[in-house]
């Protein structure tokens, strides 16, 4: 099972993994962006490990929720709409749960993956975080039977295909996408960070 | 990175502080969430104008609040978007109860962070409306791409609707003018140097020592091609080409033009680049009714520069000419 606890040592590994990837983001995103996402990423979730200690999460629906609130005030460019309506969207289904069992957590991030589609509108091959979330959530549906630990290696898994597979694209949302054809070549850097944060659930909810 | 700064991450908001400091009498800025607001809002009975941005484009947004422009400006860190809880504070600080425009440049972030502050404020009852400027035709347009970025036009639309706010024009008709700036403009801009982000430390891309980019975005984004350097009347020319015949602008239409420097590029130049591009005109039979040379929408030190063109209808020149006192414009006040 996830717990309150489990999901909140989550946020505190993204905490760790974007700033310790600040650099690495912010790189990919210089050759295809605006060279903010690392700094952006760090930032906000920096930030996400002060808001919960100021206020302890009560529940997992709590938790997201002040992720999302955090990320939507402090990230600022696509990422913070983005993700923020990634937690926003997981914090609905979450309301009040202190523990998830594997189809409650992949519901979590299906809702979540829902809301970044609605708000970004890209599809697959956009060469956009999407690339990464939406073959993870189909990887995960397939492997939910099999409990949490599986359910989400294969989510990490597909996740890292997907953000591997954006090197061959040419971009056509976000700013990636003024470059045409001269995007191609470069892993997008969305992709990459929704890669890490779903990493970072395997090392932490799967437990 | 040689920079006149303290500390990377303190460059926005001591910058606000500065800028507080130096022009108290148009405008205040309010910290947590940052935004700039004329000093007199909310102006009862008088439409809000909202716009913001990545910050590092001075004097745009923060230089442009003020009497007869825009009511409120959002700065987001340096070529980051503002976000949500900005727009919806300064959007309530300039309610004057008939409702707010957010200006808006097309950028995937600014347009999805305006979007969710436009449903914060709608949810509350304050009617906000959106004009979305995309003037750079470096950028294929298409509607299965991001569109086209915002650039200089930007400039000249928070003037012309800052002036229609001023004169007591109601929200839609706010909007229908600025829809009017963004159908009627179009921009382009070229580098010479790359520029760096304090936080990143180094030059977003690089560039050789004798080559340009053209079609330069405001955040070092790329363009349309890299070319070897060449005179300024090659580089206005080629420019001009692509932003005429896109609209495209014809013989006998009356113009407002900016040629507007990215921040490293000194006046001296801009003025020669001015020329040459009245030379064109003259020759394409395009009439400057109005014009503007100097630094208004920058990419921080980037030496360069970008042209916009407004095809302008008498409305856009009267309201052009109408009083404006702000930090980046004044005449008339």
């Amino acid at each position: 099972m996830v717990t309150t606890d489990s999901v909140v040592a989550w946020l505190h590994k993204l905490d760790d993994i974007y700033t310790e990837n600040k650099s690495y983001l912010t790189e990919l995103d210089s050759a295809i962006g605006d060279a903010d996402h690392g700094i952006n990423m760090a930032r906000g979730f920096s930030k996400v490990t002060e808001a919960l200690e100021q206020q302890p999460p009560k529940d997992i629906g709590a938790a997201c929720k002040t992720v999302s609130m955090t990320l939507i005030k402090t990230v600022g460019g696509a990422s913070g709409p983005l993700y923020g309506t990634f937690f926003l969207k997981g914090s609905m289904q979450t309301v009040g749960k202190t523990e998830l069992d594997a189809p409650g957590l992949l519901e979590l991030f299906a809702a979540g993956v829902d809301g970044v589609v609605a708000r970004g509108k890209a599809v697959l091959e956009d060469k956009t975080m999407v690339d990464a979330w939406l073959p993870a959530i189909e990887a995960m549906r397939a492997a939910v039977d099999k409990g949490i630990t599986p359910m989400l290696a294969a989510g990490v898994e597909a996740a890292e295909q997907g953000m591997k597979a954006t090197v061959a694209l040419v971009a056509r949302k976000g700013r990636a996408s003024y470059l045409g054809e001269r995007s191609k070549d470069h892993q997008d850097p969305g992709a990459t960070s929704t890669y890490l944060m779903l990493k970072a659930a395997s090392e932490t909810l799967a437990r | 990175m040689k920079k006149l700064i303290n500390k990377p991450e303190d460059v926005v908001r001591e910058s606000l502080e500065g800028l507080q400091a130096a022009h108290a009498d148009i405008i205040k800025v309010h910290f947590e969430p940052h935004y700039v607001v004329r000093a007199d809002a909310p102006v009862l009975g008088k439409v809000g104008v909202v716009s913001g941005g990545g910050s590092g484009h001075e004097p745009m947004h923060g230089g442009f609040v003020g009497k007869g422009m825009l009511d409120a400006a959002c700065p987001g860190d340096i070529f980051t978007s503002p976000t949500p809880d900005q727009m919806e504070a300064a959007t309530k600080a300039v309610n004057g109860g008939k409702g707010v425009l957010h200006l808006v440049k097309n950028y995937t972030g600014d347009v999805m962070n305006f979007e969710m502050a436009a449903e914060l404020c709608q949810a509350e009852g304050i009617d906000v409306q959106a004009v979305v400027i995309e003037d750079d035709v470096a950028v294929k347009d298409s509607l299965h791409t991001t569109g086209r970025r915002g650039v200089g036009l930007t400039v000249l639309t928070e003037k012309i609707i800052g002036a229609a706010a001023e004169r007591g024009d109601n929200l839609q008709e706010v909007a229908n003018i600025g829809r009017a700036c963004q159908a009627n403009g179009r921009s382009m801009g070229t580098a010479l140097t790359s520029c760096t982000v304090p936080s990143a430390g180094k030059p977003t891309f690089e560039l050789g020592p004798n080559e340009i980019e053209v079609g330069i975005g405001i955040h070092g984004e790329p363009g349309r091609e890299r070319m070897k350097m060449k005179s300024a009347a090659e580089i206005v020319s080629s420019m001009s080409d692509a932003i005429l015949s896109d609209l495209p602008f014809k013989s006998g239409d009356e113009t407002i033009v900016m040629i507007n420097g990215m921040g490293g590029t000194p006046l001296i130049e801009l003025y020669l680049l001015y020329n040459e591009f009245v030379k064109v005109a003259q020759g394409k039979g395009i009439k400057i009714a109005r014009r503007l040379v100097g630094n208004y929408i920058t990419s921080l030190e980037m030496q360069g520069f970008s042209i916009t063109l407004l095809r302008a209808d008498p409305n856009m020149l009267k309201l052009w000419d109408a009083p404006v006192h702000t930090a980046g414009l004044r005449w008339g006040i």
